[in-house]
């Protein structure tokens, strides 16, 4: 299967801008002695997504939440070319300024919609609190763009004012994407967006995501355990292991003919599936 | 009145009154911010006003003269026994007159009678924090005023109007004070929120959630709305039947068996001035 990307040009090259979007260099979070990640460096460019994959506990969404600032890594840098001032340095930024980023440049998508969306507001309401977190004070644009949003996610308008506890999995976790995109941001971290989810519910999503994501230009970090979830969405893949990346790459390179022994290990255990 | 020895003055001890002072100055040089105070227990059940009753208790002097309104009302059981309450705790003059009062506590309004400098108003308020109804998270909602990040606020709205077609909030209506902090007004009706903006000083005291808040004279009191659904101080269409009055807020009652209403002033001291019965002047 091959993929079409922004990253690539006509001729499937790898086109790179010369600005990364996202800059990271020897990040390290432990919790007490355990690691969560340690020694992590890569650079993500505008447009491009990039896959991270390995076992349960092998540091993905330790290294995830580092990144968006969820989490204080213990050592390492990371820099995120905003629209305004250029690179900042987004852990040493200050929690305001980092926020701001959150609700702006920056989107999260957890595997858990119970954890991104509010379920005691409306469809539209969800969609619409980016948009007021930002300043939208007019109600009939605001719920505009939640209409169109939740149109764009395959969620019909008659369910604008229905609260995401009448959704299905499938829909709700639709809706916390249209809630994470309706601003506009540059970057989107995903964590597990299509666990838990049945398997043909999982295609349609993953169909939506690849299609959002290449109408937007949308750059992204997405974690996940499922190689067909990157096979089918990232340009680039980190593997993790223990907490380190072992093996880096494009994504068909690194699954087509893996080099790091564990690597060849999760390749082959997903032929089994 | 030997009963009236048993207590400190106003009731509390010296030193949580110096608490509660200090807290209050806090409160008043950032309007608008919940500035946690350790709440005492009161002689009387939470829902009665403890924090209020405990502000109060604060700023009171041996010269000051209290009115207690409950529902804009000095003659409800909860008004009355926390008059009775400070007549024998404190051995304070007691009105039912605003202008006649240097401090009134209130349950649900404002007294009609615009009131001046030198007065201090208390309000009593069941939950301080105005965004708790959508962000039960603590930490999270001190974040949110940290920051100044109050989209939340608006989604509320949202959800009003998306879900009755106007902003049907009626009571407790959120306000920015002077361009920063998002407050809660206590549960006063929405009609009563343009005029915070005035020259007393308005303190909020919350017992059980232990926090105090402040609006200082003059600050600028703001009611959240959208654009195209601006903010209206709303009030029944219709004039009081005792009075006449086509300006203050009114309560639908019931007059008679047969299920009879009419509207009358929710302020019984503004209704009854403007009747003329100007004999109420310390109630017994
Ligand atoms: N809050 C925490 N306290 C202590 N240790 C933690 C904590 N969170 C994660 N860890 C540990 O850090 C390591 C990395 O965990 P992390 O959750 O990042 O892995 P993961 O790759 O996301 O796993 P999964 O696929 O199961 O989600 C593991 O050893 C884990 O036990
Ligand atoms: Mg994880
Ligand atoms: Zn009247």
């Amino acid at each position: 299967m091959s993929t079409q990307n922004p990253c690539r040009d006509v001729s499937g090259k790898p086109r790179i801008p010369e600005t990364p979007l996202l800059s990271v260099r020897a990040l390290s979070k432990s919790y007490g002695a355990r690691i969560g990640c340690t020694d992590v460096s890569f650079d993500l460019f505008p447009g491009e997504v990039m896959g991270i994959v390995g076992e349960s506990g092998s540091g993905k969404s330790t290294l995830l939440a580092c990144l968006a600032g969820h989490l204080a890594p213990d050592a390492g840098e990371i820099r995120f070319e905003t629209r305004d001032k250029g690179p900042v340095d987004t852990i040493g930024l200050g929690e305001p300024a980092r926020r701001m980023l959150a609700r702006t440049d920056w989107a999260f998508v957890h595997q858990n919609p119970r954890d991104g969306l509010r379920m005691g507001v409306s469809a539209g309401g969800n969609v619409g609190e980016r948009l007021m977190a930002v300043g939208a004070r007019h109600y009939g644009r605001i719920r505009g763009q939640a209409l169109d949003w939740l149109g764009r996610v395959e969620i019909d308008a008659d369910r604008v004012d229905d609260r995401p506890s009448a959704f299905s999995g499938g829909m709700q976790q639709r809706l916390q994407i249209a809630r994470n995109l309706v601003t506009g941001p540059r970057l989107v971290f995903m964590d597990e967006p299509t666990g838990g989810l049945d398997v043909s519910v999982q295609a349609r999503l993953l169909d939506l995501m690849r299609g959002l994501v290449r109408e937007m230009g949308l750059s992204a970090i997405i974690v996940t355990h499922d190689l067909a979830v990157v096979r089918l969405l990232a340009d680039r893949l980190m593997v993790m292991k223990s907490g380190r990346v072992v093996e880096a790459g494009l994504t068909d390179q690194v699954l087509d003919d893996p080099q790091h022994p564990y690597t060849q290990l999760l390749v082959s255990s997903v032929l089994q599936v | 009145m030997a009963e009236a020895e048993q207590y400190n003055f106003a009731y509390l001890d010296e030193q949580t009154k110096r608490m509660i002072r200090r807290t209050v100055l806090k409160a008043l040089a950032i309007p608008g911010y919940q500035v946690p105070f350790a709440s005492r227990e009161m002689p009387m059940p939470y829902g009665w006003g403890t924090g209020g009753v405990q502000v109060t208790a604060a700023v009171l002097t041996p010269s000051d003269t209290l009115k207690v309104i409950d529902q804009g009302a000095d003659d409800t059981t909860n008004a009355v026994s926390i008059r009775k309450f400070f007549e024998k705790t404190a051995q304070v003059a007691t009105t039912t007159r605003t202008p006649a009062a240097s401090v009134i506590q209130t349950r649900h309004r404002i007294p009609e009678t615009p009131l001046a400098e030198g007065q201090i108003l208390v309000y009593q308020v069941p939950i301080p924090e105005p965004l708790r109804f959508l962000e039960p998270r603590e930490t999270e909602t001190r974040k949110m005023h940290a920051h100044e990040e109050y989209g939340l606020m608006h989604v509320k709205l949202y959800e009003d109007i998306a879900r009755h077609g106007a902003i049907v909030t009626a009571y407790a209506y959120p306000v920015r004070v002077e361009g920063r902090y998002v407050m809660d007004p206590s549960p006063i009706p929405k009609f009563d929120n343009p005029r915070m903006n005035m020259a007393a000083i308005q303190l909020f005291g919350a017992g059980r959630e232990q926090r105090i808040y402040a609006v200082p004279p003059h600050t600028g009191v703001v009611s959240l709305d959208f654009e195209d659904y601006p903010f209206e101080a709303t009030k029944a269409a219709a004039v009081c039947a005792l009075c006449g009055s086509a300006e203050s807020y009114l309560d639908e009652v019931i007059v008679d068996d047969t299920g009879g209403r009419m509207f009358v002033c929710s302020d019984t001291d503004f209704c009854a001035g403007r009747r003329g019965a100007m004999d109420a002047e310390a109630v017994a």
